[in-house]
């Protein structure tokens, strides 16, 4: 048997939770965690680790160069330089809302980027 | 000049949850904000883990500030961004702003500041070596990086491993910065344990514990960060020296609360470098009230809202003439305690307290004398307990005491 420690990055709280493995590396059981969403946490960590991401795109004839974004859910770690480089090219044109869905689907996860600022038009004069 | 119940500096997280708290209660509030928009720190700081507390779902900082900005939207306070205060008289009750239509006089019969905090600077830390450019906070890197879409340096070295160190090594790292690592003067990561694994093991980006930088060197622009190993009293080793050869030097290495407006007249805490106010907010002067991180440096933004909150039902608690301060006795911090927020409790409100270890613990009890009891464990400075008791509960005639016991 073998097992694994890790740190729920889900909130604050970062809770240790060690995870016990077979030899196949099978999960046996998860302890530590104070709330069900670090079982799942820790499994994927085993299993495929998944991150959250948070960063920008551009905006076009906004009153700001960026709207942030964020995925609306956690996507496998090893996309996450991939995201950055499709979002590099991403424009979106103002306005945008809190919510606004700029990539839908993204490598086929049901997650979606979404905007995170709302960014209004330029105003003229600027 | 203009007359309002209540004016509030500062349209961060504290001053616009003491602005709405304030016109919930009927009051006319003035809010005040040097910036072009209402949010604060929240409007740059694009990652998430905001309002699990508050909201019990999690949002970046932008969404955070969104969900309160439109609430003063709907709320008829008139928030005036831009402009800027420039003097409390605190004799004429009068507060001087000034924006880019001039000069105007406000007399508020309540104020509340909220002016959040400033980044400890790169002078503070007398590094020796050149003067070259390059070095920045991590809050202007932030800044830059997130709302002005510019990018400070091509290789980073980032010093002091708090929070917001942790963040923008990763935020670096994804916009395609190279981080050759964090540089850390304690023994232990300063930031959460969370921000460690995800900012730092994420990208394998090295934490250099027990080090600080010794010298900075380039001509024009930064060229050699020179790092060594420090002793248990923080002084440098002499032979544990290297060089890292960046152009970006990120420092964050505390913040600073931001007093200086009033504090010649208003009282400031020794220990957090904040007001000094009560469980109301309440200043040592009876109508300046205040909340946030100008009081002391919060962990979580939720925290802020709350305290905010307080202030601004109390500052018009204080209007209507109703007692606010006349009882309060002092919160005394002893043994084991680094920063004990508030400074006194006011038997009006229940007490909520927030305090930092003043060295890591792992086991031990924290009293607050005669009211309560509580086992504490894996404590370190970093980390902020939230302790909330009713005012029923305490009966305090002189003052409270309040320590850990070690075990």
């Amino acid at each position: 048997m073998k097992s694994r420690e890790v740190v729920c990055v889900l909130c604050p709280l970062g809770c240790k939770i060690r995870i016990e493995l077979d030899e196949e590396g099978n999960i046996l059981s998860v302890s530590g965690n104070r709330c069900p969403r670090g079982k799942k946490y820790a499994e994927d960590e085993i299993k495929d680790p998944k991150r959250v991401v948070t960063t920008s795109v551009k905006v076009l004839n906004g009153e700001l160069p960026l709207a942030s974004v964020k995925t609306d859910g956690p996507i496998p770690k090893k996309y996450i330089f991939e995201l950055m480089k499709i979002l590099k090219d991403v424009k979106v044109k103002a306005p945008v809302n809190i919510g606004d869905v700029v990539v839908r689907n993204i490598f086929k996860t049901n997650v979606n980027v979404v905007i995170t600022r709302s960014v209004g038009e330029k105003t003229s004069g600027n | 000049m203009k007359n309002v119940d209540v004016l509030v500096i500062g349209a961060g997280a504290a001053g616009m949850a003491a602005a709405l708290a304030a016109a919930e209660q009927g009051a006319k509030v003035l809010l005040v904000e040097r910036e072009d928009r209402a949010g604060g720190i929240l409007n740059q700081c694009i990652h998430n883990g905001f309002g699990l507390h508050y909201f019990k779902r999690e949002l970046t900082g932008p969404e955070y500030a969104e969900i309160f900005r439109e609430k003063l939207e709907r709320s008829g306070i008139d928030t005036c961004v831009e402009k800027f205060v420039l003097e409390v008289d605190v004799k004429k009750r009068e507060v001087i702003v000034v924006s880019k239509k001039g000069i105007e006089k406000i007399h508020p019969k309540s104020l509340i500041l909220a002016t959040g905090a400033r980044e400890r600077p790169f002078g503070s830390l007398l590094i020796p070596g050149d003067r070259p450019s390059g070095i920045y906070t991590a809050g202007v890197v932030q800044r830059l990086i997130n709302i002005e879409n510019r990018l400070p340096g091509k290789r980073a070295l980032i010093l002091g491993s708090g929070d917001i160190g942790l963040i923008m090594a990763r935020r670096l790292t994804l916009e395609g910065m190279e981080v050759v690592g964090v540089v850390e003067r304690l023994p232990y990561p300063g930031g959460l344990l969370r921000n460690v694994v995800q900012c730092l093991e994420d990208f394998d980006i090295p934490l250099f514990l027990s080090s600080t930088v010794v010298e900075v060197r380039g001509k024009e622009r930064l060229e050699e960060v020179v790092v060594a190993s420090v002793d248990e009293k923080y002084n440098p080793i002499p032979g544990t020296e290297r060089i890292f050869k960046v152009d970006t030097l990120v420092l964050s290495v505390g913040l600073i609360p931001q007093v200086e407006l009033v504090s010649d007249f208003v009282e400031i805490d020794r220990s957090s470098k904040g007001f000094a106010v009560s469980n109301t907010g309440q200043t040592s002067v009876s109508w300046i009230f205040a909340a946030g991180n100008s009081t002391v440096i919060y962990d979580l933004v939720d925290y802020v809202t709350y305290e905010g909150e307080i202030a601004g039902r109390s500052a018009v608690r204080y209007i209507d003439g109703k007692d606010v301060g006349r009882a309060r006795v002092n919160v005394e911090a002893g043994e084991n305690i680094g920063i004990l927020f508030p400074k006194w409790f006011d038997p009006l409100e229940d007490l909520t307290m927030y305090i930092r270890v003043r060295k890591p613990i792992e086991k031990g009890i924290l009293i607050v004398e005669g009211v309560l009891e509580r086992k504490i464990e894996n404590l370190v400075p970093s980390e902020m307990i939230r302790i909330k008791i009713p005012k029923s509960r305490i009966n305090a005639s002189e003052k409270l005491k309040v320590f850990i016991k070690e075990e």
